[in-house]
């Protein structure tokens, strides 16, 4: 029993530790060798307590924005929805101020700004997203106001 | 007579029932986004409960995306996890 377990494993390992040379050798290096910041397209959804002053939105706005640029990211666009009325209720609360900020940046952003946003208590909620081709591409449409022909087919 | 009529006791459809499509395919739309709760509620119910693929007609590919969009929209309070009478 044990001699028929032993068997097949070993010709497993071997047959991968050879793939791996062939992958080695043919030219590719190991990626954590290399030292590029990777840069990532995010989107960042806020949910601001419903409390808060124009002037208070606009200044919080402003004040994660600024990390983003100063970490190396860039902003592509900012779209602060304003007050919007919850689905459910958050730390009882039934409406909150929206904020939704499309960016790029290294990946260690992400953790920066989650524990600024844990800390800040203006904050009620927020969501990082990842971007993939297709939604950076759909954003980018949106924007510039396309969608409108798509709309009407489909409805 | 009537000896090669075959009754049934219920009655045979006749009509073929639509074929169901995958919307996605079909429109060519690459990217669920959480933030459009209209085109979402698509594909929930009215207690805010996701479709299944058998009714919503999605390919598994898409479906998987609609799920991860539903669930967004859930947790940013877009879409409410329980309710009644939602559309």
């Amino acid at each position: 029993m044990i001699h028929y377990l032993r068997r097949p494993k070993s010709v497993l390992a071997d047959s991968f530790s050879r793939t791996e040379s062939g992958r080695m050798s043919s030219g590719k290096k190991p990626f954590h060798n290399q030292k590029i910041q990777v840069m990532n397209n995010y989107e960042l959804m806020v949910i601001f307590t419903p409390v808060l002053s124009e002037e208070d939105f606009k200044a919080s706005q402003k004040k994660y924005s600024d990390m983003i640029t100063e970490t190396g990211g860039s902003i592509i666009a900012s779209h602060p929805w304003g007050l919007k009325s919850l689905a459910y209720p958050i730390q009882k609360k039934t409406t909150g101020i929206y904020w939704v900020l499309e960016f790029t940046g290294p990946s260690e952003l992400n953790e920066k700004l989650k524990i600024q946003m844990l800390r800040d208590e203006q904050v009620m909620r927020h969501m990082f997203t990842r971007l993939d081709k297709y939604a950076v591409e759909y954003n980018h449409v949106k924007r510039n106001g396309g969608f409108a022909m798509q709309d009407k087919q489909e409805a | 007579m009537a000896k090669n009529e075959i009754k049934y006791l219920t009655a045979i459809k006749q009509e073929k029932p639509k074929k169901k499509f995958c919307r996605f395919k079909k429109y060519g739309i690459k990217y669920v986004d959480y933030k459009d709760i209209e085109f979402l509620k698509k594909f929930i119910n009215e207690q805010g409960k996701l479709l299944p693929r058998r009714l919503s007609g999605n390919s598994l590919k898409y479906q998987r995306k609609v799920q991860d969009a539903v669930k967004k929209a859930r947790q940013m309070a877009l879409l409410p996890y329980v309710t009644d009478l939602l559309k």
